[in-house]
């Protein structure tokens, strides 16, 4: 089943102090099914975290579409209402970024196990020591963590949850050997399950083996292209 | 500048379907409150779902506080609808909260709106004991028997992590942390389904800031309360709301999922207040 599809989304910021506009991507289309790996490739500024941060609607897409199969119906994700967007990702997309935005005076296992219920703990401490962060570490405040250890309360709690789709940003970044293996194999996991997953990696090996396509974006910053532009990639529709 | 097309003008139209099955808690359309010739309200809509937390944010004298006033019942509009979802049998549903006559309008404020002031002289008898202030809205409500009112009110001061071996001290002896506690038992103490926060952490420390945040946020999700807060903090309306309106010189000029708002901005005023954080 086609759980997303993306039809001619478009991303620009406006700076309105500078009078200027930025583009990103334009005319972007491709198509993703229940668990299927898309790897979202490009060099720095290329846009690839604009791109999962439009599908989380973290940015608001200029124009196009992102039609989403959800439980409760289909949606497009470019301009559903904020409150459908909210369910969406209390319930069915996680968006896991490199960056943990820790809440003061919670613990890591709190912070994981928060809304999860009565089997919360149990699921958040599997996770963690899954991905290596000492027990000792489980009742304090992740403010303190360092770089890696905060990445692994963060995955934690984005893998805590059950999801259709998953948004990964350079999940693996400051993440040790032993936490990067966790981490793969839990996404293999989450994959025969079904989960369909997005991702920016900054070293692909360890996740290629996860991967049915690919998209490669260029260049949107160095002028707007066209459709006559478009070339398929590993089955995906790429416009760049 | 060549125009590009701003999402902001066909996202979260009301007469669109969505996919959240259940009806918005509270629904206000086109309201507007003038005071003398200044406009402090113009054309505001909103709706908020239990279990939601909303944020206004915006410079002094945009309109937010204005706002909270009118929908907190405190004052009347010159135009606009306002309902809440209340359980049937209370008979006002879909009926107009401000064309109500006084008292009923005052009975749904003390029954179903709870509201926490910026001041807390504002919501509280300072002379009084905390307790004291808190059982008062009970006994609004009708309760008479003295130990059901200290069990009600010891019931609501706990779940705003009030510490109660100081629970018979005036609010004049407490400190501005535990006097937002006393005003939040108060607010809650009803078990309204909507609560009101203006600017309520202003002024407290830091530390005392993240607990009162995180008393708020664990209410939040335990009793499905939906909350609007007003706020020109916008790290506190980054930890707590889930979504956000921009006001402007009374009107609503930007509004979006928290982090949509904070990280891409639209509008040129918004881009401004972000960019003017520390």
């Amino acid at each position: 089943m086609v759980l997303l599809d993306v039809v001619g989304l478009t991303k620009t910021f406006t700076i309105h102090h500078l009078d200027r506009h930025i583009p990103v991507f334009h005319d972007l289309c491709f198509r993703l099914h229940e668990g299927q790996f898309l790897l979202v490739t490009g060099q720095n500024g290329a846009g690839k975290s604009s791109l999962l941060r439009c599908l989380y609607r973290t940015y608001l897409p200029n124009d196009g579409h992102a039609y989403y199969e959800s439980r409760y119906g289909r949606v497009d994700l470019a301009r559903a209402a904020d409150v459908d967007i909210a369910l969406l990702r209390r319930e069915e997309i996680g968006f896991v970024t490199q960056f943990l935005r820790p809440r003061p005076r919670v613990s890591a296992l709190e912070l994981v196990a928060e809304g999860l219920g009565e089997l919360g703990e149990a699921r958040a401490r599997d996770l963690l020591d899954g991905f290596g962060l000492k027990p000792e570490l489980y009742s304090a405040y992740p403010t303190t963590f360092s770089g890696g250890e905060q990445q692994k309360v963060n995955l934690a709690h984005a893998l805590a949850r059950p999801r259709r789709l998953l948004l990964l940003d350079e999940p693996t970044a400051s993440l040790d050997a032993q936490a990067r293996r966790s981490l793969c194999q839990r996404l293999a996991d989450l994959k025969a399950q079904g989960v369909a997953m997005i991702g920016v990696f900054h070293t692909a090996d360890e996740i290629r083996a996860l991967v049915d396509g690919e998209i490669e974006l260029r260049g949107a910053r160095l002028g707007l292209p066209t459709h006559d532009d478009e070339t398929t990639h590993g089955g995906f529709y790429v416009a760049d | 500048m060549t125009a590009i097309s701003s999402p902001l003008s066909y996202l979260n139209r009301v007469d669109e379907p969505r996919l959240i099955g259940a009806a918005p808690l509270l629904r206000v359309q086109g309201l507007c409150k003038r005071y003398g010739r200044i406009q402090a309200v113009q054309d505001v809509s909103l709706d908020v779902y239990s279990g939601e937390i909303v944020g206004i944010v915006g410079e002094s004298g945009s309109g937010k506080s204005s706002v909270l006033r009118l929908l907190n019942l405190e004052e009347l509009p010159d135009e606009g609808r306002y309902t809440l979802a209340l359980p049937t049998a209370i008979g006002l549903d879909g009926v107009n909260l401000f064309s109500l006559d006084r008292f009923t309008r005052r009975e749904v404020q003390t029954q179903h709106i709870g509201i926490v002031y910026q001041n807390p002289h504002l919501g509280l008898r300072m002379g009084h004991t905390s307790s004291g202030n808190v059982a008062e809205r009970l006994l609004i409500s009708g309760e008479r028997s003295f130990h059901a009112l200290r069990a009600a009110a010891r019931e609501a001061l706990a779940a705003s992590d009030f510490p109660l071996d100081r629970m018979d001290d005036p609010p004049r002896k407490l400190s501005g942390g535990m006097q937002q506690r006393v005003q939040l038992a108060k607010a809650i103490a009803l078990r309204p389904r909507l609560l009101l926060l203006d600017e309520p952490t202003t002024g407290l420390d830091v530390s005392v800031q993240a607990l009162v945040l995180d008393t708020l946020k664990r209410l939040q999700r335990e009793r499905r309360l939906a909350i609007i807060i007003v706020s020109h903090d916008l790290g506190v309306i980054r930890a707590l709301a889930d979504r956000v309106l921009v006001m402007r010189q009374g009107r609503v000029i930007e509004q979006g999922l928290t982090d949509q708002v904070l990280d891409d901005p639209q509008d040129a005023y918004t881009q401004q207040l972000v960019h003017a954080k520390l």
